[in-house]
């Protein structure tokens, strides 16, 4: 073990793979290859189609210990994954490594393979269940936690070697070039499963929407595609994307939101050219669209494009013509696949080109404004979205890491949730360093990182509650009291990585708790 | 022991609240188990100040059973409270929290525009009432509380004022009418605890003025405050607004007469409407008594937190009548509010040249000032002198002071 640049003891080595300690957010700078996928002939692929999901399986010889990856565009929908990995199960493998660019609470049924050693462990993201039984010690082998760029990063890198890819699509036709704009489990965007397409041993297509050739655009492109199988129904169209997405009711998460809007006006960023934002669809994300929106329409500000997550706000303002493109990530809600779908404005964007470190530039360091949620911030900025303060490692890193690297982050979040304050004094799991956090923006005040003197500076005159971040975690925990610590075990059970392939963190299992 | 007292107190499975069961015991000191959604985090401090408040309280053998979602210190002690004095009467003042917040004496002169009601049994939403930016809160004991829940209400109310920070928002208290059995006990729990203000329901004459400060008066005493909490009575019965004017002049402590429209509705045997032309002359009427005794009139609530429009449409025709606020039954309600009680940019424009052309004209020793045209007389230079001093007061004269840091 050794410590990394913010003081974290990280192994070197784990499961007999050499590792890098973190060093500083844009310190390391790559170098080597990429990975290499093997060679294929036309001569070989005369016929894709496959009768059945079995005989997809079955065509690609899977062996224990190999590694199958995942797309999380169905979200909590999804039947892929669970279906996909009982039948491996039923085949008596063992050991293999699961790479999902997500895990949701549908995805629960997976703790009985991890537990009759089907799965050794997880790299790429888990939420809920999975991730409760990762803090408990059920995997064998340490799970590594990745952003939405580091996924494509590890992938490219050859960090991770994919045997077979399987691809949930929406619309695919019988040489496998797919997306996710339409049919009954249409998801939108389907970017996540680029780089699992590129870099597999083998790609397995399954659709529940068999289209005559040519389905256009083809995210997937049928050349990376071995086999085509069709299913009764990929997920719940239901649970794949909300109907709706809503702001938040709460006047307190509202109250935040106008706190980061009013922020954003009185740094002056509004009144430089080119402005651009990124801001997601939780509930204080879309409110925050909503006072965004007000100012942008009172100052005629029109934005050069938004990162989205896209969903029905951030579509009524591309309509509106508040902003000029989309760069959408992933779809939230039925409004923003259908303007995916129409709109030329509306664009599909996949990890290479808007998250991934390792390549000639991408969209993360263009974004102006970038708004994230967090769990937990300590007093030297810090973030944690992974582990909750009680220890449970309970949520992925999304393209959180990767959004850092907009030109000023801002963390949105109550101050109090309940009882438990979002301020400590060192965070329980470091997601993200101190370094790339400017600002924090809560209900009760807004404290800016200190080495940002320049925001600082703009912000004299604001009537915006301006606090320093000590003043606020005295101010929360004057309420609440200061929690006590989770107790660990001393295994490693998850590595945190950043961005750039090097270790930040790493989770400890939890000692048993009545 | 199978006949031994219990009771319980607090709100099951509520945010930020907890539910208490307390049994009495012979012997065997004191005993308490913790169910918590943050027991891990904080469930030696839950238990300690549990048994902190049951020693205050001089219960010495008793098993306490919590189960808590995430309450704050004040809280559980506020629920630990009401358990303990439903199984025994206790002398003295009860357990109270450390004071976390100071505040200067009940101002009397302040504005009113908006006054947040709050559930007085509900801690998650009386924790962040003075964040949104209120001239006032009211802490509420009267309707939004249930009958069995008076007491224990009453003790968190008494808490929270001891500990959150409501800034620089008016703290009020609604207590219940003091023809019910909880009035008296509500003013003997909120008087002493940082209160600037008494709404009380129901005024029907200057009389049942006389006897809330009275007992106010005595508390006061009692206590040594140093300072006189304030009234508001609020007058929502036939009865009351034809006696508006008694009410409001009943005592030095009155500083606003209160409308509240459901309650009359009923009272006068009709439907409360949206644009409320039912109560179109009772509240005319109230502004008259208002001002006739010299304090600020306030309009009731604008029940329906959607629609914005009409709430914007409802506070302009208040403005109009002469109420200076509105009551606000959701924060999304304050900010439209405020927007219509703020002076435009071009009234104050104008207020400010009225004045000018009466200083000029009295510093020439004339006797009259003429604005264009227009000559300018008494009221319209008491109009223009109040307009200032609320653009005054909101912030808007900063560019003329060159003020700002």
């Amino acid at each position: 073990m050794v410590p990394n640049a913010l003081g974290r003891m990280v192994p070197e080595e784990m499961d007999g793979k050499k590792l890098k300690p973190f060093m500083g957010a844009h310190a390391d700078h790559g170098g080597g290859r990429k990975a290499s996928p093997p060679i294929k002939a036309v001569p070989d692929y005369a016929n894709k189609m496959r009768a059945s999901l079995d005989e997809a399986i079955d065509a690609c010889e899977i062996k224990d210990g190999m590694t199958v990856s995942f797309h999380h565009h169905l979200r909590n929908g999804d039947y892929v994954i669970n279906m996909v990995v009982d039948k491996l199960a039923e085949r008596g493998l063992k050991d293999l490594t699961l790479v999902p660019s997500a895990l949701f609470p549908v995805h629960e049924p997976l703790i009985d393979h991890i537990k009759n050693g089907v799965i050794s462990h997880i790299e790429g993201s888990m939420n809920g269940p999975v991730g409760r039984a990762c803090s408990l010690g059920t995997m064998s082998k340490a799970c590594i936690l990745r952003s939405h760029g580091g996924r494509y990063r590890a992938i490219q890198d050859g960090d991770i070697h994919i045997d077979v890819a399987f691809i949930a699509a929406p619309a695919a036709d019988y040489f496998g070039n797919c997306n996710g704009h339409s049919g009954p489990s249409a998801c939108g965007v389907m970017g996540y499963a680029l780089a699992d397409s590129l870099y597999a041993e083998k790609t397995v297509v399954l659709t529940d929407n068999l289209q005559p050739f040519p389905v256009f655009p083809w995210v997937i492109k049928g050349g990376n595609v071995d086999h085509v199988c069709t299913v009764d129904k990929l997920g719940d169209p239901e649970k794949i994307i909300s109907g709706t997405t809503r702001i938040t009711r709460s006047p307190t998460r509202q109250l935040i939101a106008e706190y980061a809007a009013r922020f954003v006006k009185d740094i002056g960023v509004l009144d430089e050219p080119d402005f651009t934002f990124q801001s997601g669809a939780g509930g204080i994300s879309l409110a925050f669209l909503k006072y965004l929106g007000d100012i942008m329409r009172e100052t005629g500000v029109v934005a050069k494009f938004a990162r989205g997550g896209s969903n029905k706000y951030l579509v009524d303002m591309l309509e509106e013509g508040l902003i000029e493109y989309i760069l959408d990530g992933q779809c939230f809600d039925l409004v923003g696949v259908k303007s995916l779908g129409e709109n030329p404005r509306h664009l599909e964007t996949d990890p290479f080109t808007s998250y991934c470190y390792h390549t000639k530039g991408n969209f993360a360091p263009m974004v102006k404004l970038g708004i994230l949620g967090a769990t937990e911030i300590d007093t030297d900025f810090n973030v944690n979205v992974n582990t909750h303060s009680d220890g449970w490692l309970l949520h992925g890193i999304g393209g959180f890491a990767d959004v850092t690297d907009s030109q000023i982050t801002m963390i949105t979040a109550p101050l109090l949730r309940g009882r438990l304050p979002v301020i400590t004094d060192s965070v329980t799991t470091i997601t993200a360093p101190g370094e790339v956090i400017d600002v924090l923006i809560t209900e009760r005040g807004v404290a800016v990182n200190p080495a940002r003197e320049d925001i600082l500076a703009r912000l004299k005159g604001s009537d915006l509650p301006v606090a320093t971040i000590d003043e606020m975690r005295d101010m929360a925990v004057g309420l609440s009291g200061l929690p006590e610590k989770p107790e660990y075990e001393d295994r490693i059970v998850a590595l945190i990585e950043w961005r750039d392939g090097t270790v930040i963190d790493t989770v400890r299992q939890l000692k048993p708790q009545e | 022991m199978s006949d031994s007292v219990q009771t319980r107190a607090g709100r099951e499975g509520k945010k930020s609240d907890l539910a208490v069961q307390l049994t009495e015991k012979d012997a065997g000191g004191i005993k308490i188990n913790v169910e918590s959604s943050v027991g891990h985090m904080f469930g030696e401090q839950i238990e300690k100040t549990a048994r902190e408040t049951l020693e205050s309280l001089g219960l010495e053998n008793c098993e306490a059973s919590i189960d808590d979602m995430g309450a704050f210190d004040y809280v559980i002690m506020a629920r630990i409270e009401a358990a303990a004095r439903r199984m025994r009467e206790i002398d003295g003042p009860g357990c109270l929290p450390g004071r976390k917040v100071e505040y200067g004496p009940p101002r009397r002169e302040r504005l009113r525009r908006t006054r947040l009601y709050m559930p007085g049994n509900n801690p998650d939403l009386m924790r962040n009432g003075g964040l949104f930016g209120a001239d006032s809160v009211i802490l509420d004991l009267e309707d939004s509380v249930s009958p069995g829940e008076k007491d224990a209400a009453r003790l968190l109310v008494r808490n929270t004022l001891l500990t959150i920070d409501y800034f620089d928002c008016e703290r009020i208290v609604r207590i219940n009418p003091l023809s019910t059995e909880y009035g008296a006990d509500d003013l003997e729990m909120v008087v002493p605890y940082g209160v600037d203000t008494i709404l009380v329901p129901k005024c029907e004459t200057a009389g049942d003025i006389k006897v809330v400060e009275e007992i106010i008066g005595g508390l006061e005493k009692k206590h040594s405050l140093g300072y006189e909490v304030l009234i508001m009575p609020l007058i929502e019965t036939a009865k009351g607004i034809l006696n508006a004017y008694e009410i409001g002049a009943a005592s030095d402590r009155v500083v606003a007469l209160c409308f509240g429209a459901e309650d009359f509705s009923a009272d006068i045997g009709t439907e409360r409407t949206k644009e409320g032309a039912e109560s179109f002359t009772a509240r005319s009427l109230l502004v008259l008594g208002a001002k006739a005794a010299g304090v600020q009139v306030i309009d009731t609530v604008f029940s329906d937190v959607q629609d914005e429009e009409g709430l914007i449409a409802s506070t302009k025709e208040a403005m109009a009548l002469g109420f200076e606020g509105k009551g606000v039954i959701h924060p999304a309600q304050i900010a439209p509010i405020h927007a219509v009680f703020s002076p435009t940019p071009k009234r104050i424009e104008y207020a400010k040249k009225v004045v000018a052309a009466i200083e000029k004209a009295r510093s020439e020793g004339s006797g009259v000032a003429t604005l264009g045209s227009k000559m300018i007389d008494a009221p319209i230079e008491a109009r223009a002198r109040k307009i200032l001093r609320l653009a005054e007061a909101l912030g808007l004269l900063e560019e003329e002071t060159g003020g700002g840091s």
